[in-house]
């Protein structure tokens, strides 16, 4: 892989001096989307398509920016570089790197589903493909969105009925705008943690339609939750926050909620799976789409995906990366 | 079965006692009774036969699910649980069948008389006709061992609200060797003696931990001590002229332990002991180790018998001529143990466990301490008032042990956990330096610390592992952590030469660095204070 190298600071592209979500500060940084694990703060200047930029902006301040439409092409040194839709969250691209008729697809993370908010995935032919492996087991396949809004939907009525109010956490990037967009007004009226809130409104200001939400404050009574569902970040279910509120009913909304063993871990009444990323099917249709014979397995189940995918006579190998795990929520 | 699995979930996502019992009562009312025995059965550990190998569930689930068996064993060793990971291997079910629990037990029965062709195309079917969750109770109810927090106390709770009937009576109804083969719900609920009633256990009584004196606020005049006993909870019962012994986990292990078989000749029938099963050669204690050998092994041998040689120690008389009289005060009870051991032939294994005499909470400080000289883990503390209590009871038996040893060892392999744990690296293995500076691993252990604490630990492994073997990291000697452990002793089978007891993680030592650690010669120091 000449034209993209694993360096310490992250997949580095030597003739155009670029480097691919580092996760140390570099000089010129291509970002996939905002996630803290893929966009981090630091670097002298960074480049990321038009939707992610908003939120990218408020994650990290003040920052020297450059955007581009999915679609559009950059060169920085006789290399083209492109972003296509990743489908994982608003604004996530998957980046084409190409020089003198070699191309690279890095994935970032991406899942092949449209959730009906997101740009929906953009299969891109390539001869390398560096692709995310979050959930690349044959345990994982994700059921239809449509039915996973369905038992939310009747989870919290059922918490209703017995006074119980409910609350779902999901990532505040992401996991909660899919899931205002999905659901339906019916389990509203839908109320936020500060830190849901504020993604929310950074959208909002980039002209993106979002249902009502009402952020809750001192002075939000039980009554009032009690009518409609909360939504909070996966950080808040162990804070005091919602002590003053009990009973209450907590759901996790996650990919990771598909096992037993994460749902007990993390202790919650009610574990829906619903996820950002790809699931084994997924990454293999995605895989074999873009024609790839060199595949590079990152973040996750990096060795046994790329076993299988030798198996199936592919020349694939595990790509370590600093942050492996880190998004075991 | 749609019954048994929203039960099983709702159980399983509640921590709550009051939900849970309110879960088995609605479960109750709303299925047959054959449904509703074998629910009690199966959470109380009494699955039916095995018909089908675990070597064979794997091999076909791959098949079915078309990977090979290598990426099944990988994802076996992530989920941690064999039936979860075959419910969520298989491709998606062709129709959806609704069957009863019991239909769907005597449909595994059924398969133990069949071709291995035949029962895979059987459970090829089962599978077919089920969906992940339902899949999932049918390859449990194979394979066995729901290990869910379902507590005899809990079954006893609920069964009595939803049969009307006193709690002690229903525990005592739930005990011992019956079956849903055997027993229908009305017999096994009916006040009439059954059959096999004779070996029937009383409900163990068990003791609470006692973290310090200031927790038996009584006079110490009101308490008796003993000794606790490092072997196996065990009740004697003997009745028309039979002689049974049950274990604490409701095992019948008469057959284990042959040579009391002779207490029948001074034991009048219609009596119930409760006590200790010990190792134990001319006049003291042995180390554990030696009654694992006697409970694990299938065929008890002459050799094993003699190199593992056994005594009953008795602390507790249940039942005497016929009659059930855990409700008498403790100190009744053991007035009437006293006597029947005046007519105990004394060459039987059969023993007292003495009470200690002391007159105050200080003389007991110093009980304990020395508890260890005469074989035994600490003391136990039972008020001379109480009566023989179903389970675990506050208040009237502590057990107060001595404190565990403890070292600071150094994290040298980690390996990621199951079920609860699956996805994190929790199974860790410790290593002390010898004298001539080689790194020993001489214990693993899983448990002790916070699942905010294994994430931190998590990454640190992910950063500093030198080399990989499947799913075990070899990770930077760098790492101290405080292992606490019951035990000590010699063991040829590992390098390092001993083997801890119940070892467990207490802390995190970030004050310290590797060099700061114990040593292989500080174990062996504690090996010969042990003895």
């Amino acid at each position: 892989m000449g034209l993209l190298i694993n360096t310490a600071f992250g997949l580095y592209c030597p003739q155009a001096d670029v480097y691919l979500d580092p996760w140390k500060p570099v000089n010129k940084a291509i970002i996939s989307h905002g996630h803290a694990d893929h966009a981090r703060w630091g670097s002298v200047s960074y480049l990321c398509t038009t939707s992610a930029a908003p939120v990218i902006k408020y994650r990290l301040g003040d920052i020297n920016l450059e955007t581009m439409a999915f679609g559009e092409e950059k060169r920085i040194n006789g290399v083209s570089f492109s972003f296509h839709p990743a489908g994982h969250i608003l604004g996530s691209a998957q980046i084409r790197v190409s020089y003198k008729g070699e191309v690279v697809v890095f994935s970032g993370d991406y899942k092949t589903v449209n959730d009906g908010f997101s740009e929906s995935f953009e299969s891109v032919k390539c001869h390398t493909f560096i692709t995310e492996s979050t959930f690349g087991l044959p345990i994982y396949h994700w059921t239809d969105q449509k039915i996973v809004f369905n038992e939310i939907e009747e989870w919290c009525s059922n918490n209703k009925k017995n006074g119980h109010l409910s609350i779902l956490y999901a990532y505040s990037l992401g996991k909660a705008q899919r899931i205002l967009q999905g659901i339906s007004e019916n389990a509203g009226p839908f109320y936020t943690h500060g830190t849901i809130e504020a993604v929310l409104k950074v959208m909002r200001n980039q002209g993106i339609s979002l249902k009502n939400t009402i952020q809750i404050n001192e002075n939000t009574t039980r009554t009032e939750l009690l009518n409609g569902l909360i939504l909070a970040p996966p950080a808040a279910q162990n804070s005091n926050w919602l002590k003053k509120f009990e009973p209450v009913r907590q759901g996790i909304v996650s990919g990771w909620m598909a096992l037993r063993g994460a749902r007990r871990r993390r202790n919650a009444d009610k574990g829906f799976v619903l996820s950002d990323h790809a699931d084994w099917k997924g990454l293999n249709d995605a895989i074999v789409l873009t024609g790839a014979e060199n595949v590079f397995v990152t973040h996750g189940y990096t060795d046994i995906l790329s076993r299988w995918l030798q198996d199936k006579g592919l020349n694939a190998l595990p790509l370590e990366t600093n942050f492996e795990g880190d998004e075991i929520l | 079965m749609r019954y048994f699995e929203e039960l099983f979930h709702t159980l399983e996502e509640t921590t709550k006692t009051n939900e849970k019992v309110n879960a088995l009562i609605q479960y109750l009312s709303s299925v047959p009774d054959e449904d509703k025995i074998w629910m009690i059965a199966i959470f109380s550990g009494r699955r039916p036969k095995r018909t089908i190998s675990t070597k064979n569930l794997r091999l076909w689930a791959a098949e079915k699910s078309g990977i090979p068996l290598w990426l099944f064993e990988e994802s076996y060793h992530i989920v941690g649980d064999l039936s979860e990971t075959i419910a969520l291997l298989l491709p998606p079910p062709k129709i959806e069948v609704q069957k009863s629990l019991n239909d769907w037990i005597q449909y595994i029965i059924s398969l133990e008389k069949r071709e291995e062709k035949d029962q895979m195309d059987l459970v090829y079917n089962a599978w077919d006709s089920l969906n992940t969750s339902g899949r999932f109770i049918f390859n449990k109810l194979i394979t066995g061992g729901f290990r869910l927090g379902v507590s005899q106390k809990l079954m006893v709770k609920a069964l009595a609200q939803f049969a009307k009937i006193e709690p002690n009576e229903i525990a005592l109804k739930l005990m011992g060797d019956w079956s849903p083969l055997t027993y229908n719900f009305e017999t096994l609920l009916s006040s009439e003696q059954n059959e096999g009633s004779d070996s029937r256990p009383y409900p163990f009584h068990l003791a609470y931990p006692l973290n310090e004196l200031g927790d038996l606020k009584e006079n110490p005049s009101d308490w008796y001590a003993e000794y606790k006993w490092d072997g196996i909870r065990g009740q004697c019962i003997f009745r028309k002229g039979k002689y049974f012994l049950w274990s604490r986990g409701e095992e019948l292990i008469t057959d284990k332990f042959p040579e009391f078989a002779s207490f029948i000749r001074s034991v009048p029938s219609g009596t119930v002991l409760d006590g200790e099963i010990l190792p134990y050669k001319e006049g003291s204690v042995l180390p554990f180790h030696h009654i694992q050998t006697r409970v694990t092994r299938k065929k008890i041998t002459a050799p094993i018998l003699k190199e593992n040689p056994v005594a009953f120690r008795v602390y507790d008389l249940l039942e005497w001529k016929n009659k059930d009289i855990r409700s008498l005060p403790f100190m009744e009870r053991r007035n009437l143990l006293d006597q029947l051991f005046n007519s105990i032939d004394a060459s039987l294994p059969l023993q007292l466990s003495p009470i200690l005499s002391f007159s105050s909470f200080e003389d007991l400080i110093k009980l304990r301490s020395s508890s260890t000289e005469n074989g035994s883990e600490g003391l136990m503390l039972k008020n001379k008032y109480s009566p023989y209590a179903s389970g675990r009871k506050r208040g009237e038996w502590w057990k107060w042990k001595i404190d565990p040893f403890t070292v600071d060892a150094i994290l040298i392999y980690a390996q990621s956990g199951h079920g609860r744990r699956a996805n994190l690296y929790t199974d860790f293995t410790f290593a002390v330096f010898s004298e001539n500076g080689e790194l020993l691993p001489f214990t693993k252990a899983y448990s002790g610390l916070t699942d905010k604490e294994f994430l931190e630990i998590n990454h640190w492994i992910k950063k500093n592992t030198l080399e990989r073997f499947g799913p075990v990291r070899k990770v930077t000697a760098e790492l101290v952590f405080e292992i606490a452990f019951e035990g000590i002793q010699e063991s040829k089978r590992h390098k390092s030469g001993i083997a801890l007891r119940f070892p467990r993680m207490v802390r995190w030592r970030k004050d310290k660095v590797a060099a700061e650690a114990n040593t292989l010669e500080d174990l062996h120091l504690l090996l010969k204070k042990g003895k």
